[in-house]
């Protein structure tokens, strides 16, 4: 693989501009109103504009659903994919470009349901990237059907009855996964810690699975009333090297003190229904990351010839 | 009943001058058969031999012991000339035991006055089931005028070694040494090789085995096979078609194979695995085919064309991606080494049923190109031609081999490397004023594509209808344009193309075209049957969309066309089958399409490649009287 820092113009240009957050808007968003996925855009690209990331350094890659359009929003460059497939595709760039600034915006259904195999392998290989589950408990772009997270008893047009399942759970599963390195939880209404988890999953070095807890304002209006009404449903996981939120401390009183590096605490905590945790579960620099095991020496078109004459001596008749 | 034995008094050797010879060695699975098969290919290649040499592979990985279905190993075809497919018979077996040797005789594989040299131990086995199994084989095997020469194989190695089982393809290797007059320092220079990362022990053992073979043929085998030789002038290299891909890809200067397992296109990728971290790529293997394409596609969405490669279950598997590519005009190579389907099919034998489905497989309208190479050696120039087209036509480009080229090993000349081939480093320049994702030329519908890094060139891609600047858009006018832009690509690609060549004479009474890897058994056919005074010619197509141009000048001049492919058609005169109902070869039926001649087809499915006699007989059967003068 070639590693084109060397030759990035950007070297070239003035240091001194500065991105306001204006400059990462893209096409305006058409999401409906009172979307989720606005508050998540929201918070991105503020903290592109907080890390001062390059735009054309910067990759959005998603799948297909709602949350998916995330993409075309964002003047970065853009990769809008297929359902379920995010992940592959960001592996592919990463590999590749490991320079690039990659972020992946998946639905629940994209996912925990059709992407779920490349969802668990992801988190396996753990290239530096940030992988955003918008979680909504429900396919809204195909109009009201059932996803993996919906609430059981939840009626939908596949389940009209009520969901038959109960909801998958999928902080237990990431956690489960051997060489997870960063596992999170934040919620689309609490704009302040939905903004510094995501930010505390850019700065983590490896993939950063977050997953945003949100409503969809058409078919899943109610999911998490109780707990936007009622505060105390929630639990802020904090510790100095997850999230810390001190504007929050009024509103949300419940806090558990949560060491991030603690796997088996962690995992306790993602098996609570009775309440909803939000913070980071579980983060560990220390993971080898797939781009620099896999990092390979560039060569020259002249090397590479070279080389192959060599090869072919090899097979010589 | 035991054949007699060729312990008995030896009679002068008697020395058959031949200008090709076929040799098979059986065995079961993991008894070394393979090994032997492929280091006597290699000498004989190094003699100035012509060789095609073939693996003969069971199903599963470790079949019961001393049945058919087991049966394992090379079979090769030396010739005093270049040899350019695996033929038709084998002329001499060495058989580990008799019941692979009845897998052979029972799919016909040998000629009918064959020598099988056969371990003959089993006839005097303490188990009365054994020996009932082989006087029931020696029977079977009557039927033919096959000369059947017992040898106590496992009795000799224990001369000089504790365990017979293994090195007993190394005292094989030594019959055919003697029997072939192979050249003795080449071979254990080959051993040498083969055994590279064994000890000097294991080395000198192998050796004794070589020898001892080699002087027990002197003593008790009559047989000696001459076939000229022509060492090369020019230097060459000897492969199977998967390595030539490997090497081809290395060559064309792409950097990712992205692939997941699957028979019988995951040599390439062991190949690649093995030496291409050196060159600077990296093969990732992926969670399943459909990682594997994303990933391929996102690397080369991001730069370099990438690679992903696999076999008819892995295509189907990824075909919403290839659509993607096509839609968003990412550059991607996809490699499909053919086997037997549909369905999980025949997974380690050869087939070309996937013409049509590689062609018109994705949804919506999808054009793309679609390329097959004919040889090995053209498995490797065939990656960088790939890669080169990917790129400058913003495309999906399909490679169609099969299991013949993949595991099929033969020589060929050294290809003259060239840094010209290998991708352009990234440009990361700024993009133009106004550069626009899809800069579509009106005409041609070709466009430069933008690449993430480049300052001002910010888009996002998207499989969705888009316009030029990649902007959704759902409008009839925009999704008519850019299909037409996709299209017009292959309609310039093959403005670009040569009309292909005719082997033979440009006219006569019968045109046999294929595609592919049955290129050296059709034109062997057709020298054959030329010989025999008939006007048949033959033409090999590379390009399958686009198709080659001026195809239906040259079929005009022919009163007959017919296509030979290893898929499946109706023949004329199976029950119910009619000309408006049958179904057709899948190469014919694209050139009916293009071209509105009546374009025959003949098409077998036999799980091997075709032999040159089954396609002259075919070409005899559509003309008038056989073919008779």
């Amino acid at each position: 693989m070639s590693y084109t820092c060397g030759l990035l113009p950007v070297l070239d240009q003035s240091d001194d501009h500065q991105y306001e957050m204006s400059e990462y808007e893209g096409a305006r968003a058409r999401w409906c109103p009172g979307c989720g996925d606005h508050s998540v855009l929201t918070a991105v690209q503020r903290l592109l504009a907080a890390e001062q990331l390059i735009p054309e350094q910067t990759m959005m890659v998603s799948g297909i659903g709602c949350s998916s359009r995330f993409p075309h929003y964002m003047k970065t460059y853009g990769f809008h994919g297929l359902h379920g497939r995010a992940l592959p595709v960001a592996t592919g760039i990463k590999l590749h470009r490991p320079e690039l600034d990659v972020f992946v915006t998946m639905g629940d259904g994209d996912c925990t349901s059709i992407g779920a195999g490349h969802w668990v392998h992801a988190i396996r290989y753990n290239l530096n990237m940030v992988a955003m589950m918008l979680d909504n408990g429900i396919y809204g772009l195909t109009k009201n059907q059932t996803s993996p997270t919906t609430p059981q008893g939840f009626k939908s047009n596949t389940q009209p009855f009520g969901s038959i399942l109960p909801p998958l759970n999928p902080i237990e599963v990431a956690l489960g996964i051997t060489n997870a390195s960063f596992v999170a939880q934040t919620a689309e209404w609490v704009p302040s810690h939905l903004y510094a988890t995501l930010r505390a999953a850019y700065k983590h070095k490896g993939f950063s699975f977050v997953r945003v807890l949100q409503r969809c304002p058409v078919f899943t209006p109610a999911i998490f009333q109780k707990a936007v009404q009622d505060p105390t449903r929630i639990n802020l996981l904090v510790h100095d090297d997850g999230v810390v939120t001190p504007d929050l401390d009024r509103i949300y009183q419940t806090q558990t003190q949560h060491d991030p590096s603690d796997l088996a605490a962690a995992r306790a905590l993602a098996e609570q229904t009775d309440r909803i945790n939000l913070g980071v579960f579980y983060k560990d620099p220390s993971k080898p990351r797939y781009e620099e095991t896999r990092r390979v020496t560039p060569r020259t078109p002249a090397e590479r010839v070279a080389l192959l004459e060599k090869e072919f001596a090899r097979y010589a008749v | 009943m035991p054949a007699p034995s060729a312990t008995a008094a030896p009679a002068p050797p008697k020395v058959l001058r031949v200008p090709e010879h076929t040799v098979e060695i059986v065995s079961d699975s993991g008894e070394g058969a393979q090994k032997c098969g492929q280091i006597f290919g290699a000498v004989s290649a190094k003699m100035g031999n012509g060789v095609w040499t073939v693996e003969l592979i069971p199903a599963e990985i470790q079949p019961p012991p001393r049945v058919p279905e087991g049966a394992s190993g090379n079979r090769i075809r030396v010739g005093e000339h270049p040899v350019t497919n695996w033929g038709d018979r084998t002329h001499l077996v060495i058989a580990f035991n008799e019941q692979v040797l009845l897998a052979r005789h029972r799919v016909d594989a040998l000629a009918d006055d064959a020598i099988l040299l056969v371990e003959d131990k089993w006839a005097r086995s303490d188990d009365p089931d054994i020996v009932a199994a082989w006087n029931a084989a020696m029977k079977e095997l009557s039927g033919k005028h096959y000369r059947i020469v017992p040898v106590a194989m496992e009795d000799e190695c224990l001369t000089i070694v504790d365990n017979p089982k293994k090195g007993k393809n190394m005292f094989a290797l030594g019959l055919l040494a003697r029997i072939y007059g192979r050249d003795m320092e080449l071979i254990k220079q080959q051993i040498a090789h083969a055994f590279r990362k064994k000890s000097e022990e294991v080395y000198a053992q192998n050796v004794a085995l070589l020898e001892l073979g080699f002087h027990w043929a002197e003593d008790n085998i009559d047989i000696r096979v001459e076939i000229p030789t022509h060492p090369s002038t020019k230097p060459q290299v000897v492969m199977n078609g998967n390595e030539a891909i490997g090497m081809g890809c290395i060559a064309s200067g792409m950097e990712l194979c992205a692939m997941y397992p699957i028979t019988p296109a995951t040599s390439v990728s062991h190949y690649l695995s093995e030496v291409f971290e050196k060159f600077g790529g990296m093969v990732h293997q992926a969670e399943d085919e459909i990682a594997a394409v994303g990933v391929a596609i996102g690397a080369s969405y991001a730069g370099k064309v990438a690679f992903t490669v696999t076999s008819g279950p892995g295509m189907a598997l990824k075909t919403e991606f290839l659509g993607y590519a096509i839609m968003t005009e990412t550059p991607l190579v996809l490699v499909n080494v053919q086997r037997g389907g549909p369905s999980t099919g025949l997974p380690t034998k050869v087939e070309q049923s996937d013409l049509l489905a590689s062609i018109f497989g994705q949804t919506g309208d999808a054009p793309h190109i679609v390329m097959a190479p004919a040889t090995i050696e053209e498995c490797f120039h065939i990656m960088i031609t790939a890669r080169r087209l990917a790129e400058t036509f913003r495309t999906l480009v399909m490679v169609l081999t099969d299991a013949n080229l993949a595991t099929g090993v033969t020589p060929y000349d050294k290809p003259t490397l060239d840094e010209k081939w290998q991708a352009a480093p990234l440009d990361l320049a700024p993009v133009r004023e106004g550069q626009k994702a899809y800069d579509w030329n009106k005409e041609t519908g070709l466009s430069e594509r933008i690449i993430p890094g480049r300052p001002g060139g910010m888009f996002t891609l998207t499989g969705l209808s888009h316009d030029d600047r990649s902007k959704v858009a759902y409008s009839s006018d925009i999704h008519q344009h850019s299909s037409a832009m996709r299209s017009r690509k292959l309609a310039v690609l093959q403005s670009l193309l040569t009309p292909p060549t005719v082997y033979g004479d440009e006219k006569g009474d019968l045109l046999v075209v294929g595609w592919g890897s049955t290129k050296g058994a059709i034109e062997e056919a057709v020298d054959r049957a030329r010989k025999d005074g008939l006007k048949v010619s033959a033409l090999q197509l590379r390009f399958l969309s686009p198709l080659e141009p001026g195809l239906k000048e040259i079929f005009k001049k022919f009163k007959k066309v017919m296509t030979v492919e290893i898929n499946y058609s109706d023949d004329m005169g199976d029950p119910y089958v009619t000309e408006e109902n049958r179904r057709r070869g899948q190469l014919s039926i694209l050139l009916r399409n293009a071209t509105l001649v009546d374009v025959d087809c003949w098409g077998r499915v036999p799980g091997e490649p075709l032999r040159p006699m089954s396609i002259l007989e075919a070409i005899r059967g559509r003309l008038p009287r056989g073919g008779a003068a």
